[in-house]
């Protein structure tokens, strides 16, 4: 869709181009089933809104959490505002959804959370969709052993599920790792597993669509007047099999902070000195028999929120952009 | 048939032999086992004797096929953190994951399936509309967050159920079993629901879109112009039409339920493999990874086997494929 969009345009003033483009934007298909309905704008908009928390985390926080000098061992366990505890103690204003057990404000440590956590997730999905639409483009368009290699790479892969996978680089690469590399290399670790256990969806889609491309007229065209191979892939495959990486990408960011949260739920994921919302929920979890309930939900809400909103907007984009559907 | 039977054993036996390089590379790039074995204290000398003992010294291949052989007999040695033989940790923890593996299976087709079909069937009752709804949000929960939902509602508010453990164990020829006691039943509960829900909206999804598929065919309107009844169409013709892809997705889906479990052992501090597997990772046991890889990806080869095998037995016309018949 955007590509169509992109390409059609003859040379004109940069701003004329961008009201161009919005125009033709807001009279595509897209715009009108977006509009259509309801449940896919609220999912949108959320979206759009934890991306702005997520961005803004350390100016719009109350509290700094990551300043460990900041926090005050006498805040901890503090309820949420308006509820007592078991024990009597009442929520301040001070601390709307109260605080853990290092005397960390929920609200500000669930805005850094939601930080760690997309920000995994978007380097994961970025990474996975660099790697597997190179190799899907790779295997489609050079043919042979090769594709027969990664295409069986990915039969295995598939074979287990991803959040195995994951589970598996993370501890493998964790191990090979000297314990002091380790923990600053966390985040990276974390990241390569996840977009690891991921790339075979590009891979295959990409490779799908790299061998109808190439068999087309202007592929063959190219190849007659002699531009080099690799030319061909990027400057002309490429841009034609890029569709549907966009759909699967946003699927593959819901998929990648649900796996990022699981593994930090785990206690394999990222550094504790980094809680994203997986490491909250696992903090509080502890605390959740003697009834102090917040430290877990609250977090928990939150990445079923972001999580559900992706995935709304994920469904949405890939029915949208399918032309089978229309 | 042959053909496609022996396909798929070799197809199998690559993917294992994958693994179980992988498995072995394992002990090659972390770690030395001497190291690990001797301590610092070690002499040089004393380093080189167990080396050459434990066949280090040999050329990699050679390595390899020792790995590969004691693997087939079950042996992957000590684990680094308990010192105990890794296939009795793993043979010890196995009836835990499996009882609640199978427990999961069956509350996940027991439920799902019925209600893919009437979803299907009356797909604009209020009925309906709920179970979608419900399974969307299935879907984007967690399994961690479900666990701890249903421990924090069950069984902190409510105290109804206990939130951790097997409970007490019946040992029944070296099998542990908790599910002849009916407090095992009350420990397996939560943890076996909350590993089923999402495969269970899976299943219902599933059984949902093939049963809208079917019924829009023209054998069943056929069935319903010629007077059956519509339970023996819904049932007999519709169902029976959309069981293979169900049967695919359960089958392969018991391999992640076994994934999962992980994490909802976690949870349910449940006494299984998975819960093994991730102190391993945790502390960098490389017996215990390797093994629960190698077992893994056994469990899922077998699993995978079954399902192709099964599909050609309920499908018939997957065999007429083979004599040129059209299929689909």
């Amino acid at each position: 869709m955007s590509t169509r969009i992109e390409s059609a345009v003859i040379p004109r003033s940069p701003a004329n181009r961008a009201a161009d483009a919005l125009r033709r934007f807001f009279d595509s298909d897209v715009y009108f089933s977006f509009k259509r309905s309801p449940v896919v704008v609220i999912a949108f908009f959320v979206t759009v809104l934890l991306f702005a928390v997520a961005a803004l985390a350390p100016w719009i926080a109350p509290h700094n959490t990551n300043e460990v000098a900041t926090l005050n061992l006498m805040d901890a366990r503090i309820p949420p505002f308006g509820v007592t505890d078991t024990f009597g103690n009442e929520g301040s204003a001070k601390f709307l959804l109260g605080t853990d057990d290092q005397g960390r404000d929920m609200l500000s440590a669930i805005m850094f959370g939601l930080r760690i956590s997309l920000g995994v997730g978007f380097a994961s999905v970025i990474l996975a969709a660099l790697l597997g639409t190179a190799l899907g483009l790779l295997s489609g368009y050079v043919g042979g052993r090769l594709d027969s290699l990664i295409m069986r790479i990915a039969d295995v892969q598939l074979t287990f599920p991803a959040i195995l996978i994951a589970l598996m680089i993370d501890g493998i690469v964790g191990g090979i790792l000297p314990r002091a590399l380790h923990e600053e290399l966390k985040l990276y670790v974390l990241v390569l597993a996840i977009s690891a256990s991921q790339w075979v969806n590009f891979a295959r889609t990409v490779r799908g669509s790299t061998l109808v491309e190439k068999n087309k007229e202007y592929v063959q065209a190219a190849r007659v007047i002699g531009v080099r191979p690799l030319l061909i892939m990027v400057r002309h495959v490429l841009p034609n099999v890029t569709g549907p990486v966009l759909v699967i990408g946003t699927l593959s960011l819901a998929i990648a902070i649900l796996t990022e949260a699981t593994l930090s739920f785990l206690g394999v994921g990222v550094p504790v000195t980094h809680p994203s919302l997986g490491t909250l929920i696992r903090i509080g979890q502890q605390y959740l028999f003697s009834g102090e309930w917040w430290m877990t939900i609250f977090p928990s809400v939150a990445l079923v929120i972001l999580v559900l909103a992706v995935n709304l907007l994920g469904d949405w984009l890939r029915d949208a952009l399918n032309p089978k559907l229309r | 048939m042959l053909a496609f039977i022996v396909q798929r054993l070799l197809q199998a036996i690559v993917v294992m032999m994958v693994v179980g390089i992988i498995s072995f590379s394992l002990f090659q790039f972390v770690g030395d086992p001497v190291n690990n074995m001797l301590g610092p204290e070690g002499t040089t000398e004393q380093r080189e004797k167990l080396r050459e003992k434990l066949g280090l010294n040999d050329a990699i291949p050679i390595q390899f096929i020792r790995y590969a052989g004691n693997a087939l007999k079950g042996e992957f040695g000590l684990s680094y953190r308990m010192g105990k033989p890794v296939d009795e940790l793993l043979v010890e923890r196995l009836p835990a994951t499996i009882e609640l593996v199978a427990v999961s299976a069956v509350i996940a087709l027991v439920i799902g399936v019925p209600m893919g079909v009437y979803t299907g069937l009356r797909r604009d009752s209020w009925l309906s509309r709920v179970f979608l709804t419900v399974s969307l949000v299935g879907i984007s929960l967690p399994t961690f967050v479900i666990g701890i939902l249903m421990i924090l509602v069950f069984g902190v508010w409510l105290g109804w159920l206990p939130t951790f453990g097997r409970g007490g164990v019946v040992d029944i020829g070296g099998w542990q079993t908790s599910l002849l006691t009916l407090q095992g039943w009350s420990h397996i509960i939560m943890p076996a629901i909350t590993l089923a829900l999402f495969q269970l909206t899976l299943i219902m999804r599933l059984v949902r879109a093939e049963m809208l598929e079917v019924l829009r065919t023209d054998y069943i309107k056929f069935a319903r112009a010629r007077g059956l009844k519509s339970r023996d169409v819904n049932f007999g013709h519709a169902l029976k039409n959309t069981l293979v892809p169900v049967i695919t997705i359960t089958g392969l889906q018991i391999g992640s339920l076994l994934a999962f479990s992980i994490i909802t052992e976690t949870v349910f501090a449940w006494p299984g493999m998975g819960l093994l597997f991730l102190q391993g990772i945790q502390f960098v046991d490389i017996p215990v990874m390797s093994s629960y890889l190698v077992l893994m990806a056994l469990f899922f080869v077998l699993i995978n086997l079954a399902v192709d095998l099964l599909y050609y037995a309920v499908d018939p016309r997957l065999r007429a494929e083979h004599t040129g018949g059209a299929a689909h």
